[in-house]
């Protein structure tokens, strides 16, 4: 059957229509934390300039908090750098567990949306029903770039807008990507109720852990170990269980 | 531009755990207990981002966090949409702002 380029098109658009909507709970959050993140750069002396190149090029939620407070407080390019790598190196293990259910992206596919994992992102697509096909790759692409859109939008406003916005205000937000988390954690425990004793027992490792080695090794270390709690339990999780067809 | 060094380190630093997965054989036949471990990854990861983080919604008062994870947690129970958590946490916690300040 010959498929009319038209229609491919119009699939095309619909997934990533599909996925910008997805999106849109982690835009929701992301965008007044950024706002929140923008204005704390400029109060710590960055320009606009540098303020937009970080989202750009780091697009790191507590890692770019982390790093305009340590500006402020004039301390070493290299330290920043290194505390930047202990807070994101939880996603080595986030980004492995995606690129299973991402296997039939092309390999520059696969790489293009490994840059888009975020804690947000991540939990979004893993417990997010995505259909094999040719139009995969738009609706992650609609997702991923709509995160990264808000984030890297949110943080120029609050610079730019530093003077008149609260930063507390903006900051409160933060609840939202928890509202998020909780919203994804939930039915997922309804329909296979082994996920809360794993769920239980990465937040355990990870509070056990926090005081010690800080939050980002903490939810790295949390999220190895809960995981493995999920290969000794009986009953563990499906593999696919969220690639089920849902008609 | 100012900073410009220290800005793409981060970015390497950042980038380089994220994609290095994605630099994996994809058709890899993994063990078994691998991909069990890998598909309760995000369970447990969910749990981590969640607690301890959510007491540092507002870090003087930890139940004020906890409240509104409570606020997100009963619409999703009801199988209500993603957007009917997001709305029910972030109302508790302006109401508990507005009734503090």
């Amino acid at each position: 059957m010959i498929r009319m380029p038209a229609f491919a098109n119009r699939g095309r658009f619909e997934a990533l229509y599909r996925g910008m909507a997805m999106a849109f709970p982690i835009m929701l959050g992301y965008f007044p934390l950024a706002v929140a993140y923008g204005i704390l750069s400029f109060q710590a002396g960055l320009p606009l300039r540098s303020t937009a190149a970080m989202s750009v090029l780091v697009y790191a939620g507590a890692s770019q908090f982390m790093a305009v407070n340590m500006l402020g407080l004039g301390a070493a390019g290299t330290e920043i750098v290194l505390a930047c790598f202990m807070i994101n190196i939880r996603h080595i293990v986030m980004s492995m567990s995606l690129m299973q259910r991402l296997a039939d992206l092309t390999p520059a596919g696969r790489k293009a949306a490994a840059l888009g994992v975020t804690d947000e992102t991540f939990a979004l697509l893993s417990f997010s029903e995505i259909r094999s096909g040719p139009t995969k790759g738009w609706l992650l692409a609609g997702v991923l770039v709509s995160a990264y859109g808000a984030w890297v939008s949110g943080s120029v406003v609050g610079a730019l807008l530093s003077t008149v916005i609260p930063g507390d205000l903006a900051a409160s937000m933060a609840i939202a990507l928890y509202a998020m988390f909780i919203g994804l954690l939930v039915p997922n425990v309804k329909r296979h109720p082994p996920a809360l004793t794993i769920a239980a027992a990465g937040a355990l490792l990870c509070t056990v852990l926090t005081p010690q080695v800080g939050a980002g090794w903490a939810i790295a270390f949390g999220t190895l170990g809960g995981g493995l709690v999920g290969v000794l339990h009986a009953a563990s999780v499906p593999e696919d269980a969220d690639q089920e067809e849902q008609a | 531009m100012p900073y410009l060094w220290i800005i793409l380190g981060m970015a390497v630093v950042t980038a380089v755990p994220r994609v290095l997965p994605a630099f994996l054989p994809s058709e890899m036949e993994l063990p078994s207990w691998v991909r069990r471990w890998l598909a309760a990854v995000p369970y447990a990861a969910l749990g981590a981002l969640i607690f301890p983080g959510i007491l540092s919604v507002d870090p003087s008062r930890p139940w004020v966090g906890l409240l509104g994870g409570l606020g997100a947690l009963l619409p999703a129970w009801k199988g209500m949409p993603l957007g009917a958590s997001l709305a029910a946490a972030v109302a508790v916690v302006y109401a508990l702002q507005w009734l503090l300040h």
